[in-house]
């Protein structure tokens, strides 16, 4: 076991999935020379050279579009988007090329690009720096999407991101770079839970709480705060937003009948909504209360002095927690 | 781009010159720069080049026809690009790769693909109907422009792979608005990417004339992105070959990119569901059926003594005979089965998608015992 930052476990994945396969290259705006703007690629290029990790013209749509003419050819690239509000001139490449051409080509053309993209707010950030866009992108027949959580998954999920043949948008919670954790960099890839897998990350048989990606160390503390107020919550990582892994979420929402989801992004069209309709319509007999969701507001994301009022935070989940337990809340008293 | 380059080979820009070997009544013109590209063009080459603008003249009209009469939901003709698209894909070697619009039957004609291929995206059976990597032509291409980033990122991989194969971005004089032309433009003029934008000018982007999208030649826009722009007469079949030899020896041997900016005309409606009565003239139409790519080329050969009745008689025997081809093969065309709706989003299991797939298997199975398992026999 080592002890690495998350951010630099996703740089030890890079590093042995370059190692592992020629075809791996690395495409995106200061990723090699400088190493990234948070320093996610510090020293692959020189590792590996210009052809392996090569810094691009600032064109989002001409990254990710070359990464398809890249993959045509058999490569297996790895673009970084610099921040989740910098996608969106890239998002006609990745909606109608990245992810149809599989299906377009009749299986005979395969995209396996992983678009990493720190995702999420919490750093003070000037403006686009915060976003969180995953829902566009699990709307999107033939995307993957994920998120890690920790060094350790960080590690693993962006090497299998790599080896699949499915597009996969990689979500690194960029306020959890700097947390450290153990990563076990000698553990065989083949061994290691799969990427679509959620993971049950605190054990509790009143609420389900589920989330992903920087909220999933609030949604823990919530869960710590909460059993000293008696309160027992089960809290899931999700790690895969699309396909969800259903299974695990049902298993624990059919024990504890209780569903709480927290997410950054905003609640209307989010992820969160398709897991209370899909939830609901697997295990509605379960359920002792309608699902609770505690999200950002349906807002563009605000100036840095104002996003702790837009980011759910401890003690808003616990309200949301409250909600779903009929225990005094913000909501009580209130018609929907 | 290194300035001296540009010296040492001074025929590659020439953006406002309208490069033209093969006048349209058929006289042939010198050009130093470009005749020794096309030395090797005998007359006897210069006639299969003729016969495969006639043939897919002929299979165009063809696909129109069955259009009309319900065998296809849509066909976008290339009447009057001949010349533009046979002479750039005769250019290209077998290992080169084609990334195109959805217009360019005449590439996909050069590069092997069958009737039934070329029909199945028009016919509504799948989105596309050959495999990119038998052909060496990628699954045409509909999102304006989007393919010129493709064959960028192609050529950049090949050239890392120390591959002199080149690949050739095919896109017409609208798309050249489209950010990714540009950002094309930009990365492969950066990486040196051995590709060859190749944009046929055919004047009209459906209604929007092409002085919408440039006000100047748009050959001359290859110069802002350091790359070498040449302006060739796209209805002159050895023209085009000529300056497509050129950017593709250029690709081969790591000099980057080249814009070509073939100048042409679609002399049909955008598709079969446009109407280009309503935005152009019947004497612009004329004009430009004054300068037809393939009589000429029969012009040309007639001044030398060739025999160019026996050659049309054959030609037309030949498409006749490609068209006949054509039209059995679009009923070949298998219908897809209704649960192939699902295949091929993903290359991988996906568990979210099985279970939709197998909700709808068993509402299909519903109607197993009735008389006919459509659903609207209900």
């Amino acid at each position: 076991m080592t002890t690495l930052t998350l951010g630099k476990a996703i740089n030890e994945g890079l590093r042995r999935a370059l190692a592992g396969e020629d075809k791996v290259v690395l495409l995106g705006e200061d990723i090699g020379t400088l190493g990234g703007v948070f320093r996610v690629t510090d020293g692959l290029k020189a590792e590996f050279g210009e052809h392996r990790v090569v810094d691009t013209p600032l064109s989002e749509a001409g990254i990710v579009g070359t990464a398809v003419g890249l993959a045509y050819r058999g490569f297996r690239p790895v673009v970084e988007i610099q921040f989740d509000g910098f996608v969106y001139p890239g998002f006609d490449q990745l909606v109608a090329q990245v992810a149809k051409l599989h299906y377009r080509s009749r299986g005979n053309v395969r995209m396996p690009i992983t678009i990493r993209m720190p995702f999420g707010g919490g750093i003070g950030a000037a403006e686009h720096h915060s976003e969180s866009p995953e829902a566009y992108f699990a709307h999107t027949a033939g995307l993957r999407v994920v998120a890690c959580s920790n060094p350790a998954d960080a590690y693993v999920m962006i090497q299998q991101a790599i080896a699949s043949d499915d597009p996969v948008i990689f979500l690194e919670p960029k306020r959890r770079y700097h947390v450290k954790g153990e990563v076990d960099e000698t553990a065989s890839l083949a061994d290691a839970k799969p990427m679509g897998v959620a993971s049950v990350v605190a054990s509790g048989s009143e609420v389900t709480l589920v989330t992903y990606g920087a909220l999933v160390q609030t949604a823990r503390d919530a869960a710590v705060a909460a059993a000293e107020d008696g309160v027992s919550i089960e809290v899931i990582d999700l790690r895969s937003i699309s396909p969800v892994d259903y299974a695990t979420i049902e298993a624990s929402v059919r024990r504890t009948g209780r569903l709480v989801i927290t997410h950054e992004a905003g609640q209307q069209g989010g992820v969160g909504a398709e897991l209370v309709a899909s939830i609901t319509e697997r295990c509605f007999e379960f359920l002792e209360a309608a699902p609770v969701r505690v999200t950002g507001h349906d807002i563009p994301y605000p100036p840095a002095k104002l996003e702790r009022h837009h980011l759910p935070d401890l003690d808003r989940i616990l309200d949301g927690v409250d909600r779903a337990l009929g225990r005094p809340n913000s909501l009580s008293g209130v018609e929907a | 781009m290194n300035p001296s380059d540009r010296d040492a080979t001074g025929l590659l820009t020439r953006p406002d010159e309208f490069v033209q070997l093969v006048t349209s009544t058929g006289e042939r013109r010198a050009d130093a720069d470009f005749d020794p590209w096309v030395s090797d063009v005998d007359t006897a080459a210069l006639g299969r080049l003729y016969r495969d603008m006639a043939i897919v003249r002929r299979l165009d009209t063809e696909a129109t026809a069955l259009q009309r009469q319900g065998e296809l939901g849509l066909w976008p003709p290339l009447a009057g690009q001949e010349a533009a698209q046979i002479g750039s894909a005769r250019a290209m070697r077998d290992d080169d790769f084609a990334f195109t619009s959805y217009r360019e039957h005449g590439v996909a004609w050069c590069r092997g693909v069958g009737p039934a291929e070329l029909l199945t995206v028009w016919r509504g059976s799948a989105a596309s109907g050959w495999n990119p990597f038998e052909h060496g032509i990628a699954v045409p291409q509909i999102i304006i422009g989007a393919q010129a980033l493709h064959a960028t990122g192609y050529a950049m991989g090949a050239a890392w792979e120390g591959s002199d194969a080149a690949t050739v971005a095919y896109f017409g004089d609208g798309a050249t608005s489209e950010g990714d032309v540009n950002e094309a433009f930009v990365f492969a003029a950066s990486f040196d990417a051995p590709v060859v934008f190749f944009c046929q000018n055919n004047h009209w982007a459906i209604s929007e004339p092409v002085g919408l999208q440039s006000k100047q030649h748009l050959a001359r826009r290859a110069d802002g992105f350091g790359m070498p722009g040449i302006r060739v007469d796209g209805n002159d079949v050895l023209a085009v070959l000529a300056a497509t030899r050129i950017a593709l020896d250029r690709a081969r041997h790591g000099k980057g990119p080249t814009l070509i900016e073939a100048v042409t005309y679609r002399m049909g409606p955008h598709t079969t569901a446009d109407d280009p009565k309503r935005y152009r003239t019947d004497d612009e139409l004329a004009d430009w059926r004054a300068r037809d790519p393939l009589t000429r080329v029969l012009a040309l050969l007639a001044t030398t003594g060739f025999d160019t009745e026996a050659l049309e008689r054959d030609v037309a025997e030949e498409a006749a005979q490609a068209a006949a081809e054509l039209r059995a093969a679009v009923t070949t065309i298998p219908d897809p089965e209704p649960m192939s709706v699902f295949d091929h989003v993903y290359a991988e299991p996906n568990s979210h998608l099985a279970r939709q797939r197998d909700h709808y298997a068993r509402y299909l199975a519903m109607f197993e015992d009735a008389d006919d398992t459509e659903r609207g026999a209900r």
